[in-house]
């Protein structure tokens, strides 16, 4: 009963933004493109709930992990002979450019 | 009237007010932060929501070589070796990852960041500065590695064509985490908990959960995990992201809303309890 009761009470305060909501727009809002009344409803709904205040640090922390991913490493190979060919391709440069000016 | 409704309506008034401000402060935490504080003295709530905060905007290839774009585009231009070879360090693991996404194989996507760095030295007396550079980069390799992935027969083009963005998918993966009807409809069945205050730097750190991100990355939907790629893990803007798939910004947020929550929910074993 007295959950009920802090459900119907939560869901009047926060303008009926369920935690299914908060859930589903939880990228909309980082994101900024939450209109003026969804973001106050929103913010309401997270200074009320402390599960979606959870998810919503859980999201933050998955995307600060994914930026540290250190890139794919790139074979030495690859490097080496993409330089060649920047090599190559810098002593055909300015014959190219001399052709493609007196064309 | 009961006491937290009179409460509620300033309440309403100042994040209205800071929102405004937040327009010509440009200062959008300060909106939250303010509220945060305001919400702790009127109902109580505790518990800071906005610890962890994303990280600050990172290096770029300019900071490392302190040069501004059009000197950099200039110097590719003049043909100075040292410039290149700094800006395919820096850019070269980014283009592989996102070209996995596109073809089978790690070997054919090492191909194409070949070709991408062809395409580079071919193109670049033509580029405009049009869209930045970074941008015009990214869109030589999609371009590549979307014809190659064609002629590999993985990548189908209709993915990113159709009005609702994977279509192959479901409903929405959230649906199964929430009471589906009574009194608590809506609400969390099993309410997520605070994950271990770790940084992500540490968390990484443990083997067996960078293998759980990797693979969730690797099974995500080629379009979910393009859009992530470029996003949460190169740090590209979403316009650019719209010019460099051909997307639209609505899509663009839905393809990253799934993604995002598969990873977190395969991080959430590794984070919560004692694995880490």
């Amino acid at each position: 009963m007295e959950t009920n009761l802090k459900h119907k009470l939560m869901r009047y305060m926060v303008g009926n933004f369920s935690c299914q909501d908060i859930a589903q727009l939880i990228t909309d809002y980082m994101d900024g493109s939450l209109t003026f009344t969804e973001r106050i409803r929103f913010q309401m709904h997270l200074g009320l709930c402390f599960a979606c205040r959870n998810y919503l640090r859980q999201m933050k922390y998955t995307i600060a992990t994914l930026r540290q991913l250190p890139p794919e490493p790139v074979p030495q190979h690859v490097r080496e002979e993409l330089l060649e060919r920047f090599r190559a391709w810098k002593q055909r440069s300015p014959q190219s450019s001399v052709k493609s000016e007196t064309d | 009237m009961p006491a937290y409704v009179s409460l509620l309506a300033p309440c309403v008034c100042l994040e209205g007010w800071l929102f405004y401000t937040r327009f010509l402060l440009r200062k959008p935490l300060i909106v939250t932060v303010r509220l945060r504080i305001i919400l702790w003295f009127v109902f109580g709530v505790s518990s800071p929501f906005q610890r962890l905060l994303i990280s600050p905007s990172p290096l770029t290839v300019h900071d490392t070589l302190k040069l501004d774009e059009p000197g950099l585009v200039r110097a590719l231009q003049a043909g100075d070796e040292q410039v290149f070879a700094a800006v395919m360090d820096w850019y070269s693991g980014s283009l592989l990852r996102l070209a996995m996404s596109y073809v089978p194989s790690r070997a054919v996507a090492e191909e194409v960041v070949q070709e991408t760095w062809m395409g580079v030295f071919e193109g670049i007396h033509r580029f405009e500065s049009r869209s930045s550079f970074k941008t015009w980069l990214f869109r030589i390799l999609t371009n590549r590695a979307k014809t190659r992935g064609i002629r590999e027969s993985r990548y189908e083009p209709s993915g990113l064509s159709t009005s609702s963005p994977d279509a192959d998918e479901g409903p929405s993966l959230e649906d199964s985490l929430f009471v589906a009807e009574g009194s608590r409809m809506g609400h969390w069945k099993d309410p997520p908990h605070d994950w271990e205050p770790d940084t992500p730097e540490r968390v990484l750190l443990s083997k067996e959960c960078r293998a759980a991100i990797e693979t969730a990355i690797e099974n995500l939907p080629a379009t979910q995990r393009q859009v992530m790629t470029l996003r949460d893990i190169e740090g590209v803007s979403s316009e650019e992201i719209c010019n460099i798939l051909g997307i639209s910004e609505t899509n663009q947020r839905v393809l990253l809303h799934r993604a995002r929550t598969k990873v977190r929910r395969e991080l959430n074993p590794y984070v919560q309890g004692d694995n880490t």
